[in-house]
């Protein structure tokens, strides 16, 4: 049922998982702070950034977006499979 | 709309099977200080909050679900492999008589979640101070359960937590600042 997961796996997640922190931080400093030029383009890096490192997870270990958001799945429903967050 | 992102926002890891912790995290889940008090608070406040704050209701207040799901996790780990006697043990014999293993929205002492515990008042500043306090007991609540958690893994997990309600502390704050900064400018006019 679900897909073995590896080193590559966990290290992988946590990445993307520290590139889209900064995403969220980001977004509710600029929520607070519209002007800011600085933190608008560290936001724009780290955007380019995190799609970088799904591009390299996702053909491996299946979308990370639901309704369609994530590229693939052209041949085969994959969203459906496990792991889910809470069971890695 | 919302999009599931099937990746928690920062790692959860369990050192060991611990159902005695997981129904003092449970406060977190349902309690009125909880991740899901704060996520429906926010939400449902952002209808009539000045178009200045909705984008900051909005993101602050979907970041509150992805702690939600953080909080679920940590609770579904550390009671996964418990027996039913090792829950009665921990002090949740009464949770598994009505739920079995299943979360469900209540506090550490039991009470079912309540939309009590959350106000919308239309003002804006009424609103926002509201939402500064429920960061500051939330924050608060993250500390007592760090202090009263011997699991480190666990423990890592919710100092992550302690510190991003600090950071939403602080960005209502700044919130609150504006809305006052653009009261002071109409009076000029």
């Amino acid at each position: 049922m679900n897909k073995k997961l590896d080193d590559e796996y966990y290290q992988l997640l946590e990445q993307i998982q520290a590139a889209d922190f900064v995403l969220v931080e980001l977004t509710h400093y600029l929520d607070t702070h519209p002007t800011d030029q600085q933190a608008l383009q560290q936001f724009n890096q780290f955007q380019l950034y995190s799609k970088q490192l799904k591009a390299v997870f996702e053909p491996k270990y299946g979308p990370l977006l639901g309704f369609g958001n994530s590229p693939g799945g052209e041949n085969k429903w994959e969203w459906g499979q496990g792991p889910w967050p809470w069971q890695v | 709309m919302w999009v599931y992102e099937k990746k928690l926002q920062y790692p959860v890891r369990v050192s060991n099977c611990n159902p005695r912790l997981a129904k003092y995290l449970i406060e977190q889940y349902g309690g009125a200080d909880g991740e899901l008090a704060a996520a429906l608070r926010y939400l449902n406040q952002r209808y009539t909050i000045p178009d200045k704050v909705i984008g900051l209701l909005t993101d602050i207040g979907t970041e509150e679900f992805a702690h939600l799901e953080m909080i679920a996790t940590m609770v579904y780990k550390l009671t996964k492999d418990a027996t039913p006697q090792q829950m009665v043990a921990a002090g949740l014999g009464e949770h598994y008589a009505n739920h079995d293993g299943a979360l469900f929205y209540q506090n550490a002492a039991g009470d079912p979640w309540t939309a009590t515990y959350i106000q919308a008042k239309g003002d804006p500043i009424a609103d926002l101070y509201e939402d500064i306090a429920a960061e500051e007991k939330a924050r608060a609540t993250y500390q007592w359960l760090i202090d009263i958690s011997d699991d480190p893994d666990i423990n890592d997990s919710l100092r992550f937590l302690r510190e991003r309600e600090i950071v939403h502390s602080m960005r209502f704050r700044e919130a609150v600042e504006i809305l006052k900064e653009d009261k002071g400018k109409k009076k000029f006019f």
